[in-house]
C-alpha cells in the first residue's frame, strides 16, 4: 500500500516492534508482530477478543518478556527491560482493568508518576534535607497541574476508589501523564464511559498531540473513538497484525469485518 | 540399607501426619485464603480428647473394643468432637471476619489458636500427658530385615486409606469439585450454584476430623502429647501445603509425604539438631526456583 | 486545603499539639512515680514499640507478610552479646554494628525471595525465622551458647561515670531511641519513599507500571527493619545481659505481627497502642494466672471484628499526624 510505504520512509519512528512474539504455555499469544509509530501521532490496535491487544502493550511496557523478537523505542532496544526501567525512557500507560492506588488520594497516585524523576533517597529524606524538601514542592506542583489538567481537583484528597468510575479513567491518565512521557500507552480507555465522557477524552488526547509532542497507542473497541481521532489503525487478530492502514481503510477492509463478525454475515454493521 | 529403608518408613509414617493435617490447611486455605493457625490445634485436641477417652474408659475400651478397636473408636470420638469444634470456631472467630480482609483474619486465627492452645492446658494442665502403653498394641515385626511395628503398619494403612478416600472425594466426586471451584473462584463458583456456606461446613469438619484422627494416631504413636503439639505440627503441616503448592490437595499430601522424609533422612544423615533447618532450607530453595511450590498453583495473575 | 510549602505535613490541630505535650509529660514523670518493676514494664513497652515500628516498614507501610520478624531482632542480640563477651566491645560501639548485622542478614536472606508472591513470602519469612532460631539452638561453632545463650553481657557506656545501668536509665535510653524512630520514620511516610512503599502495597503491577523499581524498595523496606529490629535486640541484651533462643521465636514474630494490625498498618500511634497491648495486657491480666492468655487470644479475635482496621488506623485524605518540628518549621517559611 503506497500509504504504508510513505510512513515506513520516515524516520521519526518513535516506538516499533520486530517479530514480537509472546507464547504462554501453549498459546501463542502474539505471534511475529510488527508495527511502528511516528511522533506526534495517535495509533490504534483494535481486534476482537482475545486477539493479543493487551499483550503486546504488556510486552512494550515490560510486563512479560517476549519469547521472540525487539521493542524497539527511539532507536533503542528496550526488550526484556523492567516495568520501571520502560517507564523512565519515556513510555507510560494505563491499564483496561484500571489500576489506581485505591486508598490513596486522587492527587498522591498522580505523584506515583512523579516518582521516578526524583531522585532523593533514604538519609535525604529522613534528615529532611533542603535538597529533598525542594524536590517533594516541585513533586507537588507537578502532581497539581497534572490534577489540574484532567479537571479532577475537586477530587483532590478524597480516595481514589470513592470517585466515580469515569474521573478514575482520568486520573489513571493524569498518573501517566505525571511520568513525563514521550510515548502514552492506553489500554481500552473509552471503556465503561458515557458518550459524553468518551468526546472529553477524545477533544483531552488531540489536545495533548498538540501541546505536549506526545505519541499515543491506543488499544479500542469504540469504533467512534478509533475513527475519530486515529491517525493510523492496526488490526489483530488471533496474535497476528491482520491488517492496518488509515481508519476509513480499515472500516471497510473486509478481513477485519470477517475477524469480528465471522465470515457468514453480510451486512457491515456499525461497531460501537 | 536396611536402616535406610527404616528411615524411610519413619519418614512416610511422620510424613502422613504432615499429610493428613496438610489437607485441612490446604482445604481452608484454598477456599479462603486464611491460614487457619487454628488447625494445628485441632489436631492437638483432638489427640487429647482421644487421651480422654482411651484414660477413662480404659476398662470399657478394652473389654468391648480390644486395643485396635478402642484405637479406631478414640479416633472416632475425637473426629465427631473436632468436626463439632471446627463449624463453631469458623462461626465464631472467622466467619465475622471475612469482610474485613486477609490480614485480619490471620490476627483473629491467631487468637482462636492461642485460645484452643491454652484451653486445652487449662482443662488438662501444662505438663506432659501420655497414651496409657497398656492400651497400644506393641507388635514388633522384620519384614525383609526391616523393623518396622505393626502399630506403624497400621498407622500407614490407615493414613493411605485416609488420603486415598480424601483424594477420591476431592477428584471425583461433587463435594470435591465444589470445593475446588470455590477456591479457583469463589464468586462465580456461587454463581455457578455452589452453596458457599455448605462448601465452608464441609471443609471445617471434613479438615478438623481428619486432623483430630491423625492427633490420635500421634497419640499412640509417640505416647506423649502436650498442649504445644498444636504448634509444632501445625507449622511443619503448613510448610508441606505451601511446597505442594497453594490450593492444591494432591500435592498438600505429597509435601507433607516429602517432608516427612526428608525430615528422616535429614536426621539420619546429616544431623538431629539440624534436621529442621534443612527441612526449611529445601523449602526456600524449592519456592525460590518453583514460585508456586512443586505441583504449581493453577492460577495466573491476569494483567 | 493547606497545600504545604515544606515536606508535605498537613493541617495540624492545636488540640493534637496540647495531647501530645500532656503524653510527652507522663511520659517524663511517670518513671519518677513508680518502682522498678513498673519501669522495667514500660522499658519492655519500648522496646515492643521499636520492634513493631520496624516490622511496620515491611508489613504496614509495603504490606510484606513478614513472620519471621523475630529473626532479625535476635540476630542484633546475638551480634550484640557475642562481640560484647568474645570481644568485650563495648554495648554502645555494637548498637550501630548490630543493626548493620541484621540490615547485612536481610539483605543477604531477601534478595533471592524477595519477587516471591505474598502467600510464600509468608512461609518463607517464618522459615528464616525458625532457620536463625534453631540454628541459634544447635551452637555453631561454639558461638551462640546453645539453649542458654549467651550471658555476661555489660551495660552500654559512654565513658566514666556515664553507665546506663539502672532501670530509670534504661527506661530513657529505649525511649528517645523511639523517640528519634518515629521522627525519621513519620519523615520517610511523607517522603518519596514512604508513598513508594504505599503504592507497593496497594497494586505492585501498578507501582511498577508508573515507574517504581519494586524490588529495590522491598528490599529496602526488609533492610531498614531488619537494621531497626538489630538495634532494639542490642538494647534488649544489655538489659536482661544474657540471650537465649526463646526469646526469639515464631511466637515472638506473631505477637511483633500482631502489634502492626492491631494498631493500624502504616499507623505510628497505632503502632505504639498495639505494643502497649501486647507487652501491658499480660501484665494487667497476671492476677488471672493460667487464664490471661484465654483471655488475650480471645481479646485479639472481639479485636479484629470491631476493628479490623487496627486502633488507630493511618489516616489519609483529612488531616494527617504530624510533629511538633514541621509545625514550628511552617511557622518559620
Amino acid at each position: 500500500m503506497p500509504e504504508t510505504k510513505r510512513r515506513n520512509a520516515q524516520n521519526n519512528v518513535v516506538m516499533e516492534t520486530r517479530k514480537l512474539t509472546k507464547i504462554f504455555g501453549g498459546l501463542t499469544a502474539v505471534n511475529e508482530f510488527d508495527f511502528r509509530t511516528h511522533q506526534g501521532e495517535i495509533f490504534s490496535l483494535i481486534g476482537p477478543n482475545g486477539a493479543g491487544k493487551t499483550t503486546v502493550f504488556n510486552v512494550v511496557t515490560g510486563i512479560y518478556r517476549p519469547e521472540e523478537g525487539q521493542v524497539i523505542f527511539s532507536g533503542e532496544d528496550i526488550t526484556g527491560r523492567k516495568p520501571h526501567q520502560i517507564v523512565a525512557t519515556g513510555i507510560a500507560r494505563t491499564f483496561q482493568n484500571i489500576r489506581l492506588f485505591q486508598n490513596m488520594t486522587c492527587l498522591e497516585n498522580i505523584m506515583a508518576g512523579q516518582h521516578c524523576r526524583g531522585k532523593k533517597g533514604l538519609w535525604s529524606s529522613v534528615f529532611s534535607t533542603a535538597g529533598q524538601r525542594k524536590e517533594e514542592r516541585h513533586i507537588r506542583e507537578v502532581a497539581e497541574s497534572r490534577l489540574r489538567q484532567v479537571g479532577l481537583e475537586r477530587f483532590r484528597d478524597d480516595l481514589a476508589k470513592n470517585i466515580p468510575y469515569g474521573s478514575q479513567r482520568m486520573l489513571e491518565i493524569a498518573r501517566a501523564l505525571a511520568t513525563e512521557p514521550k510515548l502514552l500507552v492506553l489500554d481500552e480507555p473509552s471503556s465503561g464511559l458515557n458518550a459524553g465522557e468518551t468526546e472529553v477524552l477524545m477533544g483531552f488526547l488531540r489536545q495533548l498531540i498538540e501541546e505536549e509532542q506526545l505519541t499515543i497507542l491506543l488499544i479500542e473497541h469504540d469504533m467512534n473513538v478509533v475513527m475519530g481521532i486515529s491517525d493510523w489503525v492496526a488490526v489483530m487478530d488471533e496474535g497476528r497484525k491482520i491488517a492496518e492502514g488509515l481508519p476509513e481503510d480499515i472500516y471497510n477492509n473486509p478481513r477485519v469485518i470477517e475477524a469480528y463478525l465471522g465470515s457468514d454475515d453480510d451486512t457491515v454493521s456499525e461497531e460501537s | 540399607m536396611e536402616v535406610a529403608f527404616e528411615q524411610i518408613i519413619n519418614g512416610l509414617t511422620i510424613g502422613s501426619f504432615y499429610a493428613l493435617i496438610a489437607l485441612g490447611y490446604s482445604m481452608v486455605y484454598g477456599v479462603l485464603k486464611l491460614i487457619n493457625f487454628a488447625h494445628g490445634d485441632f489436631f492437638a485436641l483432638g489427640s487429647y480428647i482421644g487421651y480422654t477417652f482411651l484414660v477413662f474408659g480404659s476398662a470399657f475400651v478394652t473389654t468391648h473394643f480390644g486395643l485396635w478397636g478402642g484405637m479406631v473408636v478414640a479416633m472416632l470420638m475425637a473426629a465427631f468432637c473436632l468436626a463439632v469444634i471446627g463449624v463453631l470456631v469458623e462461626r465464631a472467630a472467622y466467619r465475622p471476619i471475612y469482610p474485613a480482609g486477609r490480614l485480619p483474619a490471620v490476627v483473629s486465627a491467631l487468637g482462636a489458636s492461642i485460645v484452643l492452645q491454652n484451653a486445652i492446658m487449662v482443662i488438662w494442665g501444662p505438663r506432659y500427658q501420655a497414651y496409657p502403653a497398656k492400651l497400644i498394641p506393641n507388635v514388633h515385626l522384620q519384614i525383609w530385615g526391616i523393623n518396622i511395628t505393626m502399630l506403624q503398619l497400621v498407622i500407614l494403612a490407615m493414613s493411605f486409606l485416609l488420603m486415598a478416600i480424601l483424594y477420591y472425594i476431592i477428584q471425583k466426586t461433587v463435594f470435591g469439585a465444589a470445593i475446588r471451584a470455590t477456591a479457583l473462584d469463589k464468586d462465580t463458583a456461587s454463581l455457578m450454584g455452589i452453596n458457599f456456606n455448605k462448601v465452608i461446613f464441609f471443609i471445617f469438619t471434613l479438615g478438623p476430623a481428619l486432623g483430630a484422627i491423625t492427633g490420635v494416631m500421634v497419640g499412640m504413636y509417640y505416647r506423649q502429647i502436650s498442649f504445644t503439639m498444636g504448634w509444632n505440627y501445625g507449622l511443619k503441616a503448613f510448610t508441606a501445603t505451601i511446597l505442594g503448592g497453594i490450593g492444591n490437595l494432591p500435592g498438600a499430601m505429597f509435601g507433607g509425604l516429602i517432608l516427612g522424609v526428608l525430615e528422616m533422612l535429614g536426621a539420619a544423615y546429616i544431623s538431629a539438631s539440624w534436621k529442621d533447618v534443612f527441612v526449611f532450607l529445601i523449602l526456600i530453595l524449592v519456592l525460590i526456583f518453583r514460585p508456586t511450590g512443586l505441583f504449581g498453583e493453577k492460577m495466573a495473575e491476569k494483567v | 486545603m493547606d497545600a504545604g510549602t515544606t515536606t508535605g505535613y498537613e493541617r495540624f490541630f492545636g488540640s493534637r499539639q496540647a495531647a501530645l505535650f500532656a503524653v510527652l509529660g507522663v511520659f517524663l514523670v511517670y518513671p519518677f512515680l513508680v518502682d522498678n518493676y513498673y519501669i522495667d514494664i514500660a522499658f519492655y513497652f519500648g522496646i515492643y514499640a521499636l520492634l513493631g515500628l520496624s516490622l511496620n516498614i515491611v508489613l504496614g507501610e509495603v504490606g510484606l507478610f513478614d513472620l519471621g520478624h523475630a529473626g532479625f531482632y535476635a540476630i542484633g542480640a546475638y551480634t550484640t552479646a557475642i562481640l560484647n563477651t568474645k570481644l568485650g566491645i563495648p554495648i554502645l560501639v555494637l548498637l550501630p554494628v548490630s543493626a548493620i548485622a541484621a540490615a547485612l542478614f536481610a539483605y543477604l536472606v531477601c534478595s533471592p525471595i524477595i519477587h516471591l508472591r505474598g502467600d510464600y513470602l509468608c512461609i518463607v519469612t517464618i522459615g528464616m525465622g525458625e532457620i536463625v532460631r534453631l540454628a541459634l539452638i544447635n551452637n555453631p561453632f561454639d558461638l551462640t551458647g546453645g539453649p542458654n545463650g549467651v550471658y555476661g553481657i555489660d551495660f552500654p557506656s559512654f565513658g566514666g561515670p556515664f553507665v546506663i545501668d539502672s532501670s530509670i536509665e534504661y527506661y530513657f535510653l529505649i525511649w528517645i531511641i523511639v523517640a528519634i524512630t518515629i521522627l525519621g520514620l513519620t519523615r520517610l511516610q511523607y517522603s518519596r519513599i514512604g508513598r513508594a512503599w504505599n503504592f507497593i502495597r496497594e497494586d505492585e503491577v501498578a507501582a511498577g507500571a508508573s515507574g517504581i523499581d519494586v524490588r529495590y524498595y522491598k528490599l529496602l523496606a526488609f533492610v531498614l527493619g531488619a537494621a531497626l529490629a538489630g538495634v532494639a535486640g542490642n538494647i534488649y541484651a544489655s538489659k536482661l545481659m544474657a540471650v537465649s533462643p526463646e526469646s526469639f521465636s515464631f511466637w515472638e514474630s506473631c505477637m511483633l505481627f500482631c502489634i502492626v494490625l492491631i494498631g493500624g498498618m502504616g499507623s505510628i500511634p497505632g503502632i505504639l497502642i498495639g505494643a502497649a497491648f501486647i507487652s501491658l495486657f499480660p501484665e494487667i491480666f497476671r492476677p488471672f494466672a493460667m487464664y490471661r492468655m484465654l483471655i488475650f487470644g480471645l481479646v485479639m479475635i472481639l479485636m479484629m471484628m470491631f476493628r479490623p482496621g487496627g486502633v488507630w488506623p493511618r489516616k489519609r485524605g483529612t488531616a494527617e499526624f504530624s510533629s511538633l518540628l514541621s509545625r514550628m518549621r511552617k511557622k518559620n517559611a
